[in-house]
């Protein structure tokens, strides 16, 4: 089954919208691909298009906030935290308001719009804030989850939120808490440490990897900060070596997180699989996710290697 | 009602003689701060707060409160100042401006003050929370207000014009920005750094009601304000035409004043000429 993360969300959105009546809604200017069009025509006194100006979005959520309204303010993640930045910095996270910002077609969703469209900084830009959480659902089922709970957590909150339908791999009846990671899959011999639409495809790497009698451990970290740092020790004193997978550049995102989180506690082989250090090109999806090697094949390929690497 | 208005700008006067004396206690001790920026202010936060803002000190949170955005943080002293006088701070706490200990940060932090609603310091974004705070007023049909202060340097920002096509977009008649059009930034003038031009065109041409005043005359302010209250159309500003360094002859006009703390010598000075108006 594919659902579009962008669709879960929305929809979510829209029941939340009939069950707290403070929520408030902000766009600029992209509400028919962020799909909050949808929030718009059931609610249309709560929504709110600033138009093209990503940084009195974020403020003026800010200001919904100092009011005690719970504002989501969406735009493209790229724009909207590039533009924003600042403004997140000190009105959202340094006077701690309780604003969701929503980022829009991360990673590589915008496809053929290329990668002036693309969103592979963001989880870094977000997640060296103070008092920020940085969540990335697996699939659109979990998004669904994790915008409420999102909206019921006090403080400011990134959400990815992708654009392309994606396989779903989490189940209905699967716990979903901020901040705590879920084991997908148990296995013994490395740690797969993956977010958004990489869990996926590290589910079909474990698949491809038991073939060649390796079993992966699978940790859907949807909660990129604050860090699970007790699933994952746990995980990787069991396993001793460890492979991360974003949708993100290699710099700063899920693979950084977990590596310094490591690098001190318990220093194992590992891989970060992301986006490579430059930008993007024109293509579908699926085609930009081969040339940045985000792929199942180079997933497996990685835990070869750490594996090899963690050898006495 | 007039008498009341006159007792009301009288006592506003006070309280801005007060807020001076403050304002140059804080920055002398700290040995840092803006106090130019803060004295040009001085007389428009006094009179918004002693005649217009519906607030509770006892009760900072209260949401039926106007709101007040600073979004030239680098007058901060010069909002302890009126805080203090309306209750919200002790008189005592000026020691504390830009100490590790106490609730006076550099910046405003609406964490660690009360009477704050907002950080800033980074600026151009006090106007958008202001507009934020507006909408979600009307959303609640309250008739509550969002009063936010403004630099005229701080009019280079672009988001401030972002937000000015917002709040007049939505028609937000509870938005009122005022400009402390002192005419001196950090590098010199506005005009040689870079001038604003016809600031009321500007302003008007963004569909905003332009009330141009004396920021210093105690009538002219109190009348903008409420004019500012009474247009129903959308959004007013004050452009209020100020003095930096205003009530101390040897800071006025000079905008080596924007960010420099008083000797003791010059303390001593400031303190004793703004003893002999009031």
């Amino acid at each position: 089954m594919l659902i579009a993360p962008r669709e879960a969300y929305a929809q979510t959105l829209v029941e939340l919208g009939t069950e707290n009546k403070d929520i408030v809604v902000l766009d600029a200017d992209v509400a028919k691909a962020s799909m909050t069009v949808l929030f718009q025509e059931k609610f249309p006194d709560r929504f709110f298009d600033l138009g093209i100006s990503e940084s009195d979005l974020i403020c003026t959520g800010a200001g919904f906030a100092v009011a005690g309204k719970l504002p989501f303010v969406n735009a493209y993640a790229n724009f909207l935290l590039g533009n924003g930045w600042e403004q997140i910095r000190l009105s959202i996270c340094y006077a701690n308001k309780n604003v969701k910002i929503i980022g829009h077609n991360i990673g590589a969703s915008s496809g053929k719009d290329g990668p002036t469209h693309f969103s592979l900084e963001d989880i870094a830009l977000m997640r060296v804030l103070p008092r920020m959480t940085v969540v990335e659902p697996a699939d659109g089922l979990e998004m669904k989850k994790a915008v409420r709970a999102i909206a019921e957590h006090v403080g400011p909150v990134y959400l990815r939120v992708g654009r392309e339908a994606t396989p779903v791999v989490t189940q209905a009846e699967d716990e979903f808490e901020l901040g705590k990671a879920n084991i997908v899959r148990q296995g013994r011999d490395l740690t797969i440490v993956a977010c958004g639409v990489m869990v996926a495809k590290a589910v079909a790497a474990a698949e491809e990897l038991t073939a060649a009698g390796i079993e992966a451990e699978i940790i859907n970290m949807h909660t990129i900060k604050p860090l699970d740092r007790d699933t994952l020790l746990q995980s990787v004193q069991k396993t001793g070596a460890v492979v991360t997978a974003e949708e993100h550049s290699v710099i700063g995102g899920l693979g950084s997180a977990v590596a310094e989180f490591l690098a001190c506690s318990r220093p194992v082989p590992l891989r970060i699989i992301g986006s490579p250090d430059k930008f993007g090109i024109c293509g579908t999806y699926e085609q930009i996710h081969q040339a940045f090697g985000l792929t199942a094949e180079r997933i497996a390929q990685a835990a070869k290697e750490v594996l090899e690497q963690k050898k006495p | 009602m007039l008498k009341d208005k006159e007792e009301l700008l009288h006592q506003a006067r006070l309280t801005a003689n007060k807020m001076r004396k403050n304002i140059l206690l804080m920055t002398h001790r700290a040995k840092g701060g803006h106090p130019g920026g803060c004295l040009s202010a001085t007389d428009l936060l006094a009179v918004l707060y002693k005649c217009f803002m519906r607030i509770d000190p006892q009760k900072p949170n209260w949401p039926g409160r106007d709101y007040f955005f600073l979004s030239k943080g680098h007058s901060v002293p010069a909002l302890y100042a009126i805080l203090i006088e309306m209750g919200f701070l002790s008189e005592g706490e000026v020691e504390d401006f830009r100490e590790m200990e106490g609730r006076l940060p550099a910046y405003p932090s609406c964490e660690d003050t009360p009477g704050i609603d907002m950080a800033s310091g980074s600026l151009g974004q006090g106007l958008s929370v202001a507009n934020g705070a507006a909408l979600a007023a009307k959303l609640n049909g309250t008739d509550q207000r969002a009063y936010v202060l403004l630099g005229d340097g701080e009019l280079h920002e672009g988001q401030i014009w972002e937000a000015a096509m917002t709040a007049a977009h939505y028609k937000l008649n509870n938005v009122c920005a005022i400009v402390d059009y002192n005419k001196l930034q950090l590098d010199g003038s506005v005009e040689e750094v870079k001038s604003l031009g016809d600031l009321k065109a500007k302003w008007e041409s963004f569909n905003w009601h332009v009330l141009e005043i004396d920021g210093h005359d105690y009538e002219q302010i109190y009348q903008a304000f409420v004019e500012a209250e009474q247009y129903r159309k959308g959004p007013s500003v004050l452009i209020a035409h100020t003095v930096k360094g205003k009530g101390v002859s040897f800071m006025e006009g000079e905008a080596g004043w924007h960010c420099a703390a008083p000797t003791d010598e010059e303390l001593t000075k400031a303190l004793k000429e703004l003893s002999r108006v009031c």
